[in-house]
């Protein structure tokens, strides 16, 4: 039986929940990769249901949809504003839910897939709701650093960059407490990480920890966030990984992104072995993949 | 010396007391009694108490309000207590009981939240009490809120 029927928030997991996705999900790290046929989803219907623009996260959902045999519909643009000029969102996922098998939904709005879960006849799977939640992104984001550091647990992990309002560093932080890690923040003043989340870390500057960490989460720092340009500058230019910053780290040193990154790491770290952000991005194809199986079989 | 009723008795009803002082007014709004209503109502603010200092009381004359509707005070007011009086007499007397789980007394101040939205949604908290202060967490945002009074609808 499904442990759960949507997957709405990484808070309605619990840990065991969390290691039978990413057990799954390495098993089926070779159908990922196109090396091993797989009919797992032959006959289903997978709803993309985005309702703001994405890339890695539509097309690693269709893939592994794809790469199990099943089949993907997609929202068209056009179609996402002629919704957009009547229809309640209830309605078109109580329409939707009957021609498919399950439904993935981006939508602008905090709380829409919880929503539209309360309205569908099949699982509905949240693929980002505002500043709101992102669970497939934590589940592979788990899944990177339990592959790449062999444990999810004893780990010296450090989130850096804007703590305050990446959604992808919250839901991160709230599983990452579900495992023994010691956490480090590393951030600007005005992007700490909200006292709501009191966790177990301890603030600190990177050329402080650099030399014991296991674990490296670089999140984008926004321009819009800062009041003038001057601001944004001092304060990205502190907060950027260059090779030089990462002479003093650890061979082991795992550095992680959600990506799309766009100056906080230079392009000559990509070649270093400390760079496994490309391979983040792909293990969201598995981690999909696992969870399309958990919810649809 | 011979102490003086803030407020007469009533032959049949509820009187919720213990009320946190200047919620009297949030009472009824939770128990959507206001203009239209016609029952009869009685309140009293700011009355002193042993127990609290200053308190509010409210009654409603010739109807026994259910408990859900009655524990939903506790949002506002954790230490009121129900008297159901009938002939004059208490009936039945009990404390609110804060329910876990409400929908439709709050807004969620989140503006981006699906619930302030044109979607035919009704805003669903997860309440709990934790030293005597009252936390609402949105069942759809996940936002927290720790003033639920200034939320009220």
């Amino acid at each position: 039986m499904a442990r759960f029927r949507h997957l709405i928030s990484i808070d309605d997991l619990n840990r065991d929940d969390i290691i039978h996705i990413l057990t799954k999900a390495e098993s089926f790290e070779d159908v990922a990769r196109g090396k091993i046929k797989s009919n797992l989803l032959e006959g289903k219907i997978l709803a993309n249901l985005f309702f703001e623009p994405s890339t890695r996260t539509r097309m690693s959902f269709e893939t592994a949809m794809k790469r199990l045999g099943g089949d993907v519909i997609n929202l068209t643009a056009q179609e996402i504003s002629s919704i957009a000029k009547g229809e309640t969102l209830a309605d078109t996922v109580k329409v939707i839910s009957r021609y498919v098998d399950a439904i993935v939904i981006r939508h602008p709005l905090e709380g829409s897939a919880r929503f539209a879960s309360e309205h569908s006849e099949v699982p509905v799977i949240n693929a980002g709701d505002g500043a709101g939640q992102h669970p497939t992104q934590t589940l592979l984001d788990l899944y990177t650093i339990m592959k790449e550091c062999g444990s999810l647990e004893g780990l010296k992990i450090a989130l850096m960059g804007d703590l305050k309002y990446s959604r992808t560093v919250h839901s991160l932080i709230k599983a990452l407490n579900l495992f023994k890690n010691k956490i480090y923040l590393i951030s600007p003043e005005s992007l700490r990480l909200p006292e709501e989340f009191s966790v177990d870390a301890e603030e600190v500057k990177l050329e402080d920890v650099i030399e014991e960490i296991d674990v490296l989460y670089v999140t984008r720092i926004q321009r819009e966030r800062f009041p003038d340009e001057e601001e944004y500058r001092k304060v990205a230019g502190s907060y950027r990984i260059t090779l030089k910053v990462l002479e003093r780290a650890k061979e082991s040193l795992v550095i992680m992104h959600p990506l799309p990154r766009v100056d906080e790491i230079d392009v000559s770290v990509d070649k270093t072995r400390h760079a496994k952000y490309f391979d983040q991005a792909f293990y969201g194809v598995p981690v999909r993949m696992a969870i399309l199986c958990e919810v649809m079989l | 010396m011979k102490r003086e009723l803030v407020i007469s008795k009533i032959e049949k009803g509820t009187v919720i007391d213990h009320i946190n002082a200047g919620k009297a007014l949030l009472v009824l709004k939770i128990l959507k009694i206001g203009v239209g209503s016609k029952d009869t109502v009685t309140l009293a603010m700011n009355v002193s108490s042993k127990k609290m200092g200053r308190k509010d009381i409210v009654k409603v004359a010739n109807k026994f309000i259910g408990d859900e509707e009655l524990n939903r005070i506790a949002l506002i007011a954790p230490k009121a207590t129900i008297n159901l009086i009938e002939n004059y007499e208490v009936r039945r007397k009990f404390k609110v009981k804060l329910p876990r789980f409400i929908e439709g007394i709050l807004r969620c101040p989140n503006r981006n939240c699906i619930t302030n939205s044109k979607e035919p949604v009704t805003p669903k908290f997860h309440v709990t009490l934790k030293d005597d202060v009252v936390t609402a967490r949105c069942h759809y945002c996940g936002r927290v809120i720790k003033n639920v009074d200034e939320f009220v609808v």
